[in-house]
């Protein structure tokens, strides 16, 4: 209780610093200088009439460089802490380790090891109930398919439930829609609302739609994994590029401009964006399989 | 239907109604995925936020076509800046929600329960 009214009052003075914004908010009737700037030259420098993809991939290239290398890092790391263990030897080994490389008391280690060992007796008799809950499920399953006169393909089917003929069907519909949707609003970037980050973002939920309507099919995530480091090298290639025969790192304009509107101008920005597109939409991928585990 | 108020001030509030209702989720639950909820829709609030500051009275989005051309765009386009820098906000938005959801899961493993006093160790 003595926690909820502390935390009323910390949300009460973010309400009041909150309201104080609000109040002396103005909404802008000129553009700031900045932005002026921006959109004054933009559409001469790089021709792209999407303003936003020039600032994102041209004159905030560095920002959007630093982001994908964020994006890439958290692929990784998602990677690394959902990595299948061997057992239940290298979790305790990994917790007494922590333990030891505090170098505190001598009488921790075995404290830790104490510890592991209820976890790993908590988690032998969750695992048993677990796997008896899983008997009861598969036996109604079998029950429910026999009934369907639907054949089980394998056990590691019949453990999961299997997905509706709706959706099934409904992916077979939506799928090839959903990525030449998103392949559209990649290669639009430049053009119109899109670019690389959304378009990304849609073909890895077509992915997800995918994985959701085939419980049991794998992802090969090794082959994009080989797909975004080259999509990334491509990038910084076209930015050094840029540095070489333009005026700085991620310039696009060794390429030619074009007109403005064109599906073939502003430059290197569609290869960018197209790049950008691939690399999100393959790092999404991997970290939605990685979670499906 | 006119309200009074100019639309950015009430995406203004909207947001900031968001980013509280997010601190306060964060703050009172105790189960670690609705602390991960909490933040998300923190981070949504504040995004809206971020957007409505770049709006312009009248002003349309920055992408010039026929309805737009480049010699009307610095009267009438909203403020490219916020819009560009949002999509970076929610990128690393996502990345940090992934990381925390990986963590969760993690530590699910580990003690089987997902409740945040559970976790002692790093007390102090």
């Amino acid at each position: 209780m003595m926690r909820h009214i502390l935390v009323a009052i910390l949300v009460l003075l973010f309400g009041l610093i909150f309201a104080r914004m609000v109040g002396g908010y103005v909404e802008l009737d000129a553009l700031r200088p900045l932005a002026l700037d921006y959109v004054t030259r933009a559409p001469v420098e790089l021709g792209t009439p999407n303003i936003i993809t020039g600032i994102l991939i041209t004159y905030r290239g560095f920002d959007t460089l630093g982001e994908v290398a964020v994006l890439f890092m958290v692929a990784a790391s998602v990677g690394l802490l959902l990595k299948k263990d061997d057992g239940k030897a290298s979790v305790a080994k990994v917790s007494s380790d922590k333990v030891t490389g505090e170098k505190t008391a001598a009488a921790k280690p075995v404290l830790a090891r104490t510890e592991a060992a209820r976890a790993a007796a908590a988690r032998a008799a969750a695992a048993k109930a677990n796997a008896s809950a899983r008997a009861v499920t598969t036996g109604t399953m079998a029950v429910k398919s026999a009934r369907g006169a639907e054949p089980v393909e394998d056990e590691e089917t019949a453990s999961q439930r299997e997905p509706s003929e709706i959706v099934r069907t409904g992916t077979e519909v939506l799928l090839p829609l959903i990525f030449t949707f998103g392949a559209y609003v990649i290669v639009n970037g430049h053009l119109s609302a899109g670019g690389g980050f959304q378009g990304g973002a849609i073909v890895a939920s077509g992915v997800m739609l995918m994985l959701l309507s085939r419980p049991g099919m794998k992802l090969n995530v090794a082959l994009l994994s080989i797909v975004e480091s080259f999509a990334g090298v491509f990038y910084v290639c076209l930015g050094i590029l840029g540095l070489v025969l333009a005026g700085g790192f991620l310039d696009p304009r060794f390429l030619p401009i074009g007109t403005l509107g064109a599906f073939i101008s502003a430059g290197a920005i569609p290869i960018i964006s197209a790049l950008l597109g691939i690399k999100v939409g393959a790092e999404l991928s991997v970290i939605i399989d990685r979670f499906r585990s | 239907m006119t309200t009074g108020l100019p639309v950015s001030t009430i995406l203004l509030i909207t947001g900031f109604a968001l980013a509280l209702i997010g601190i306060w989720g964060m703050l009172t639950h105790r189960n670690i995925l609705r602390i991960i909820i909490g933040f998300a829709v923190m981070d949504t609030g504040l995004h809206l936020v971020m957007v409505a500051t770049g709006y312009i009275t009248a002003g349309t989005a920055p992408i010039l076509d026929v309805a737009l051309s480049p010699a009307d765009a610095p009267h009438r386009a909203i403020d490219p800046i916020p819009s560009a820098l949002v999509v970076t906000a929610i990128v690393i938005g996502l990345s940090v929600t992934a990381v925390m959801l990986a963590y969760a899961i993690r530590l699910y493993a580990a003690k089987k329960t997902l409740s945040i006093d559970a976790f002692t160790e790093s007390k102090w």
